[in-house]
């Protein structure tokens, strides 16, 4: 049972809005390291984890490191999967413009410039959860 | 290759449980641990929803935290099932994979 | 089976603590393994060795300790979350020029690559938080 397959799927759960705990940073930290070990890393935004998203952040007024842009760099790690779920930014009354736009450049293609970015309903996501080995919640 | 679901928070506090639910499939099971109890409580406003999933997927309550919760095994859903650590960790044997919803 | 466990929150504020410990001696009494204990978040605040809770209570960081040593378990605090929280081996103190350390017996400062290599090494990676 202990056998391991060489490569395993992570998909990291990102449910908190950035800024009023640390979760969502230290979740990227997470992710950052975790790029380095050549597994297969999902992120999944759903519930406030969809405002770590947000286009516009801006952090001088309340004195924190904005870390927004670091999700943008991800698609250079390997990191190019973000799974937003429809309901929950409908819920808050955001839609896909209101985020900010995370790309890759898919080197298969001649370098093209992809989004990262994966609208996917409730239902989607659920499948999403059900399709990885180990998920890390934050 | 079903998925155990923990619940940690209560529903009247948090969100958690509500996208716990939403996120279940056919065959998973969801286990309500710490102040997660309370929402398994019978005539609850959750009691509903919770009971409303048990054809998806089955609602395991860890016994510790019920009772340091002043609750007893009536005071719950029906068709709920109950275990100690040990149970929850047969749990987590079982299925192929863990999510909190923390 | 061998089980990772993940701890996010510190003693005693959050049950998470209690929850992980007792579940891990569960894990343990069923005859499983234990591959590592990761500590992130506030939970790196369970690996102080500083902590004076009242005679009557439990003292979790001794009782963690205590598990590491009867069953040689690895307990892993991460260091950047460490670091942020002053929890320092005699290692960091001295690099940081820290006038002390106070990470607790049976628990080392690592990198978060100890929890990824957790989640590949484990059959089950189990997450105790807030």
């Amino acid at each position: 049972m202990s056998e391991q397959p060489s490569k395993k799927k992570f998909l990291y759960i990102n449910r908190k809005a950035p800024y009023g705990t640390i979760y969502a940073l230290e979740s990227l930290e997470v992710v950052l390291i975790g790029a380095a070990f050549e597994q297969e890393v999902s992120l999944a935004f759903l519930d406030d984890g969809v405002f770590q998203l947000m286009e516009g952040q801006d952090t001088t007024g309340v004195g924190m490191k904005n870390f927004s842009k670091t999700y943008r760099a991800l698609g250079d790690y390997e990191v190019r999967k973000f799974y937003v779920e429809k309901e929950s930014l409908a819920e808050r009354g955001l839609s896909v413009e209101n985020l900010m736009p995370v790309t890759y450049e898919d080197e298969d293609d001649d370098y093209a410039e992809k989004p990262s970015i994966i609208l996917v309903d409730r239902a989607e996501m659920a499948k999403v959860i059900a399709a990885n080995d180990v998920i890390l919640s934050f | 290759m079903s998925t155990l679901h923990t619940v940690n928070k209560s529903p009247f506090e948090r969100s958690s449980l509500a996208s716990c639910l939403a996120h279940v499939a056919q065959g998973d099971a969801v286990l309500l641990i710490e102040d997660g109890v309370t929402g398994a409580r019978r005539g609850s406003s959750f009691a509903e929803a919770l009971h409303a999933k048990s054809p998806v997927c089955a609602i395991y309550i860890l016994a510790p935290d019920l009772a340091a919760r002043g609750m007893k095994a009536e005071d719950v859903i029906e068709g709920a099932k109950f275990v100690d650590y040990g149970g929850f960790v047969d749990l987590v044997a079982e299925k192929t994979r863990v999510v909190a919803w923390l | 089976m061998r089980f990772g466990i993940v701890v996010n929150e510190g003693p005693y504020t959050h049950q998470a603590s209690d929850s992980a410990y007792q579940f891990a001696k569960a894990v343990l009494a069923r005859g499983h393994e234990i591959f590592r204990v990761f500590f992130y978040h506030d939970g790196v605040n369970n690996g102080t060795r500083y902590t004076v809770p009242p005679q009557d209570d439990r003292n979790l960081q001794k009782l963690w300790s205590e598990l590491a040593e009867t069953h040689k378990l690895d307990l892993v605090v991460c260091i950047a979350a460490a670091q942020r929280r002053g929890i320092l081996d005699a290692n960091e103190a001295k690099r940081q020029g820290k006038d002390g350390d106070n990470i607790a017996p049976g628990f080392r400062i690592s990198g978060l690559g100890q929890l990824i290599e957790a989640g590949i090494q484990s059959d089950r990676l189990v997450t105790f938080g807030d």
